[in-house]
């Protein structure tokens, strides 16, 4: 990978509309690192997903409370760290929903593909508040989903 | 969003274009829904071919229309579904739940 030890660093507001500014670099930064644009999307979408998550159940759409997101690449591997000012959320109260009586909720599913469209995610919780997410992939693998093979 | 309908044969065919994300479009969608069944509609058709972008609050809100149809006791099928929506809706196992179509007529007559 041309782009080792690429790190990119973005702070946003809690305003949904910011969502899609996070979203735009990380899908920019899998094509230039040599990922097809489908592989990109998907990441870009675990990616819209997390900072989502930040806004609303981390920083309670608080629009004074920030979103720091960072992205570095270590050889093929991509890193990306979502962290928000909020209280700290237990994403694992989140049902899984393949199981049919969570199959029609409404809610529930940003986790799900994250854990979907990445290799690993992990949340971690700071004693003096936030929430820190780390999503990893190995961008020479490919997304693994059926539309990138097509 | 943006939602535009006609209707053929008694189905009300809504062609939704742009985004339905958090905050933009998920609320729309619900209104539209909403609105389409308290104007009588039981039989809806959601042309989904002008969607850009959907995001888990989209795809909770399709399913949220289904049931508002489906408690109603009308019905709500899908019509041209992107290729990235038709993933989403695999891996989340909700295609088992909505009847797609890729040509209008079919669906129409399906009802």
């Amino acid at each position: 990978m041309e782009r080792d030890g690429e790190r990119i660093e973005i702070t946003i507001s809690s305003r949904f509309e910011n969502i899609e500014l996070v979203q735009v670099i990380a899908e920019h930064l899998c094509e230039n690192a040599g990922l097809d644009e489908d592989g990109s999307h998907w990441i870009g979408m675990a990616v819209r997903e997390a900072v989502a998550n930040a806004i609303k159940h981390g920083n309670k759409l608080d629009v004074s409370k920030k979103v720091y997101a960072t992205f570095t690449l270590r050889g093929s591997e991509l890193e990306i760290t979502i962290l928000d000012q909020g209280e700290g959320f237990d994403p694992t109260a989140v049902g899984d929903p393949l199981n049919p009586q969570n199959l029609m909720k409404t809610s529930g599913r940003g986790i799900f593909y994250m854990r979907t469209f990445m290799d690993a995610v992990q949340y971690s919780f700071s004693p003096s508040g936030g929430t820190s997410l780390v999503m990893t992939k190995d961008l020479a693998k490919g997304s693994g989903l059926a539309s990138s093979k097509v | 969003m943006k939602a535009t309908s006609h209707n053929v044969n008694g189905v009300e065919v809504i062609k939704l274009d742009g985004k339905i994300t958090i905050g933009s479009g998920d609320q729309q969608l619900r209104d539209v829904i909403g609105n389409a069944v308290n104007q009588g509609n039981s039989k809806i058709l959601l042309d989904m071919s002008g969607v850009t972008t959907i995001d888990s609050s989209g795809i909770g809100e399709l399913v949220g229309s289904y049931t508002t149809v489906t408690n109603r006791g009308g019905k709500l099928k899908l019509l041209h579904l992107p290729a990235k929506l038709n993933e989403l809706l695999h891996v989340t196992q909700l295609i088992t739940v909505f009847e797609v179509y890729d040509n209008e007529q079919q669906a129409v007559g399906s009802f």
